[in-house]
């Protein structure tokens, strides 16, 4: 950009290609193993794929397939019932802790590790552990018999119609402590005087939490649920070590079912055709947060 | 040819121009100051002689050695910013040297600079801590330590002042202004307050909206501005911007203007040239200090006129009394000695010096030329 | 309590607090009793568990479970233990962690203070990458390693891990470099120093912070994961893949007491991360991440 390049030095030209050289093995990696391989799959979602790649494009058919089969449903539905029930309990968990907590605890120090502790721990440890506490014959309800309490009844993981909720618990176990790190640090960031202001002005301390912070939170209730989203939908792990995805297939996510379509029943096709929807699905979410955040940033 | 030349230089940010075609020449030993309002483009030009913005059109050279393209470590300068930018995890003693180190200065030579500015600015005892455990005004100084080690042929100062506090603010601008007379250094120094640059400069830079409205030394800056824009950004309070005529009378032209109480006031011109004007309107710039009472008036002036006027309203300021009052429609502030007793809502007898009265074309609002 | 020592805007009467203690705590037994339960059945004989009630503690104590977990349970088809899966994780997340941290420092550090355009267009991208689901490069990624020879290798899944774990330490790096102040960057230019020295001399001797963030984070990810160790782990599956094989296999007698002591043998690396630098993880995060 200097006006006269024979004067500019090589030192400086050199120090403007620095950086984006610099950068350029990221944005190569990136590139290559996102963006490539989201536009590889997209495009092996619309071929005759089985059991290793092909290249012959067949049009939607994966996606009418797909779209008529009923595991997919069961994946789905499941999905939307996880996915809400987590977040919302994980939201609602999480803010209660953090006002709490915010209170003027003493002992604080000790009850925060211990609320996020499990965020420590991988999903596949955490599914061990409740499987194992959930199950009816030496779990929580064979202690309970033990106790005396005859007539306690807790066999969710078993029945088919309610193992999904068992697997909100072992989830909302894992992430709430989280979420109310988050809320916690959103409520210790609003301005103190804000909030006498508000006492002055007689707002009660219910009106003052409703009508004054909770509204003031905004950003961190807008992070949960982009973070609290995406893992639902990325889900996983935990389903595998708790329930399997079973009894039979009553507790199949989308990620589970795109895993045991392309790799175990050689659907190639219909699996890419399952991790496009539920790119997309992710990619709905995080695009106007994304852009939000990036423009805020400028 | 300056010591440092600005020749033509604008700057562009993809189509919009922030800076116009800006041309000033520096003398060895000066001291330019840059002042304006925020985004008057002050800083931009001050970076662009660092080197650490591209230059888009014209040039900047330093020693006759054109400076465009070339990295700011080669243009021998050191600049002072406005943060002080003190590496926090170097000490201080550390912060001053590092420059000389990336240059490649020995060890020993290193060590002797540093003592020689320490001792100058009283920094020898505070050399082995870090920035985080100094005051605001010993950061400041370490800042000019870090510059002055280096012996650049330019200094840039970044708005350095404006992170203290008033008091410490005044103290370290006699600092700045000793150290100036005492080393002779090449100064370019960018500010928003209008005092500091009269205080300081040998020379002042006003700009705005990306254009050099005025250069020239304090005093002309001050008593013949330009334009009506740099009359009233320097001093303070600002200038006075009367609406008045020209009109003859006795044979030498009178600004005619209307006071408080509806009267007409006749106020005879210094400049002979305001002959030209008769008939037409013009603004009246007048400096609170040209407005005064009698026993308050400059002495010297060859050029007192009477003015009655009612007081609206009185501020005792410890040193002086400040009176606002309408004069041609417009708020006027008026600067009477500390003791003058002033009751608002009655007329008061002003002696106006138009010795130092300007004039403005409305139009233009440029100053009429003497 | 008096109401002049409460610093906070609200002020709460005795019933209510003794409430919020109760909740308080009951939610602390909610988090603490599935480990409870797992680390005490991890010390009980086999038929202590089956035969009593998992909430007692271990009438007879024994390490026995442990050292089967560790050294001779029966993982998939061979009677390893856990161990050599351990080093796996252990030669996976080393590597893993240290490029992407690396990377991401650099990479912060062109993105705030080089900043060229289009870098925010850059930095959108590699942002997404972060979040999207990685069933979408499942496909594509087995090709690729198996092309490469890194497939079922050590080298495949810490380059997987580095590639999509640059985007987190990228944008906890950005910003983290973006509230350091510009200015000390063009001091540092006046100087003399260059692109490298800047980067050595100045920012990094200030990055304390964000580096426990991100190797943090980084570890337990690369550590915890499954779905990537399952997929390419071939020959050198990691821990968590080894534990799921251990407590899901369907032959014989399910040693309860085995397959905790496995559980928490694969949570004992990531727990003592989180115990040692918890606390400066949670702080840097907050500060850096999720602030709205």
């Amino acid at each position: 950009m200097a006006s006269r390049a024979d004067d500019a030095d090589f030192r400086t030209k050199l120090q403007e290609w620095i950086p984006k050289l610099v950068l350029s093995p990221s944005v190569a990696l990136m590139l290559v193993f996102v963006y490539g391989f989201i536009l590889y799959t997209i495009y092996l979602s619309f071929t005759g794929s089985k059991m290793l790649p092909k290249y012959d494009l067949i049009g939607i058919d994966n996606y009418v397939r797909l779209w008529g089969l009923s595991a997919w449903w069961t994946a789905v539905s499941n999905l939307a019932v996880f996915a809400t029930l987590y977040i919302t309990i994980c939201t609602a968990i999480g803010l209660t802790l953090a006002i709490l907590l915010d209170q003027k605890i003493r002992g604080e120090g000790m009850l925060r590790p211990i609320y996020l502790y499990p965020m420590a721990l991988s999903f596949i440890v955490t599914g061990t552990a409740w499987k194992w506490f959930l199950d009816p014959g030496i779990g929580l309800e064979h202690t309970m018999h033990l106790w005396g309490w005859e007539s306690f009844e807790f066999g969710w993981i078993k029945d088919r119609n309610m193992a999904i909720y068992t697997i909100v618990i072992a989830a909302v176990w894992q992430t709430s402590g989280f979420v109310m790190a988050m809320f916690l640090a959103g409520l210790r960031g609003i301005d103190n005087e804000i909030l006498k202001a508000a006492q002055i002005d007689g707002a009660s301390n219910w009106s003052l939490y409703r009508r004054i912070v909770i509204p003031l939170l905004r950003p961190a209730f807008l992070s949960a649920f982009v973070i609290l989203a995406h893992l639902a939908v990325k889900s996983y792990d935990l389903v595998i070590a708790l329930t399997g995805g079973g009894p039979g297939r009553a507790t199949e996510l989308p990620a589970t079912f795109m895993y045991s379509y392309t790799f175990t029943r050689n659907q190639m096709g219909t699996g890419a055709a399952s991790a496009v929807i539920m790119l997309m699905t992710i990619a709905a979410i995080m695009m106007p947060y994304l852009y939000s955040e990036l423009k805020e940033k400028k | 040819m300056g010591f440092l030349d600005i020749s033509n230089v604008t700057k562009s940010y993809g189509k919009t121009e922030v800076l116009h075609r800006v041309d000033i020449g520096v003398e060895e030993g000066e001291f330019l100051v840059l002042v304006g309002p925020s985004g008057c483009g002050k800083s931009t030009l001050l970076n662009m002689i660092a080197g650490l913005e591209d230059i888009t059109g014209g040039d900047i050279s330093i020693r006759g050695r054109v400076m465009n393209g070339v990295h700011p470590s080669k243009r021998n300068i050191a600049m002072v910013f406005q943060s002080y930018a003190l590496y926090p995890n170097m000490t201080v003693g550390q912060n001053m040297t590092f420059g000389l180190e990336m240059h490649g200065v020995p060890k020993p030579e290193r060590d002797k600079a540093l003592t020689e500015v320490a001792a100058l600015l009283q920094l020898d005892k505070l050399l082995d801590r870090k920035p985080g455990q100094l005051s605001g005004g010993q950061r400041q100084r370490v800042a000019m330590g870090r510059a002055l080690v280096r012996e650049p042929d330019v200094f840039l100062f970044d708005e350095p002042l404006s992170n203290l506090d008033a008091k410490l603010r005044v103290d370290m601008r006699t600092e700045i202004k000793k150290l100036h007379a005492k080393l002779k250094t090449t100064i370019v120094y960018v500010t928003h307050d209008q005092i500091e640059a009269l205080t300081l400069s040998t020379r002042i830079a006003v700009m705005n909206d990306g254009y050099v409205q005025q250069l020239g030394t304090p005093k002309e800056v001050y008593d013949t501005p330009a334009n009506i824009f740099v009359a009233t950004f320097m001093g303070s309070p600002a200038m006075n911007i009367i609406p008045a005529q020209v009109a003859m009378q006795d044979g030498a032209p009178h600004a005619v203007l209307t006071n408080a109480a509806g009267e007409t006031v006749q106020l005879r011109f210094s400049q002979e040239n305001m002959v030209d004007w008769v008939g037409r309107d013009i603004l009246l710039g007048l400096r609170p200090e040209a407005l005064t009472d009698p026993e308050g008036a400059d002495r010297k002036s060859q050029n007192i006129a009477a003015l009655s006027n009612p007081v609206a309203v009185a501020e005792p300021a410890g040193s002086d009394t400040f009176v606002t009052m309408t004069l041609g429609g417009r708020d006027v502030i008026a600067r009477l000695r500390a003791d003058t007793s002033v009751t608002p809502g009655t007329s008061f007898d002003f002696a106006v010096n138009m010795e130092k009265a300007v004039a403005f074309d409305p139009e233009t609002e440029r100053r009429i030329p003497a | 309590m008096s109401g002049a020592t409460q610093s906070t805007a609200v002020s709460t009467g005795r019933i209510t607090r003794t409430l919020i203690y109760l909740v308080l705590l009951l939610f602390a037994l909610f988090y603490l009793l599935p480990f409870f339960v797992m680390v005490v059945n991890s010390l009980k004989p086999l038929d202590e568990i089956t035969g009593g009630n998992m909430m007692s503690l271990p009438q007879t104590w024994t390490i026995q479970p442990w050292l089967q977990a560790w050294s001779s349970a029966q993982i998939g088809v061979e009677p390893t233990g856990l161990r050599p899966y351990f080093l796996n994780s252990l030669l996976m997340v080393v590597p893993a962690v240290a490029i992407s941290t690396g990377l991401g420092a650099i990479n912060g550090y062109v993105l705030t203070k080089w900043r060229f355009r289009g870098d925010n267009i850059i930095f959108g991208l590699l942002l997404f990458s972060c979040f999207i689901p990685f069933q979408i490069v499942l496909i594509p990624m087995a090709t690729i390693l198996g092309k490469l020879g890194i497939a079922g290798s050590i080298p495949g899944l810490v380059l997987v891990h580095v590639v999509y774990g640059v985007g987190f330490t990228t944008l906890y790096y950005r910003n983290y470099y973006a509230a350091f102040p510009t200015e000390l960057v063009r001091a540092a230019m006046i100087d003399g120093a260059g692109f490298f020295r800047i980067f050595w001399r100045i920012l990094l001797p200030v990055s304390g912070p964000i580096t426990v963030v991100s190797v943090i984070w980084q570890f337990t990810n690369v550590w915890n994961d499954f779905l990537f160790g399952a997929s390419f782990g071939g020959q050198s599956q990691p821990m968590t893949v080894a534990l799921n094989n251990l407590v899901s296999s369907s032959t014989g007698v399910k040693e309860y007491n085995v397959h905790f002591a496995g559980a928490i043998l694969a949570a004992l690396p990531t727990l003592l991360v989180y115990i040692v630098a918890g606390r400066y993880f949670v702080r840097g995060l907050m500060a850096g991440s999720v602030k709205g």
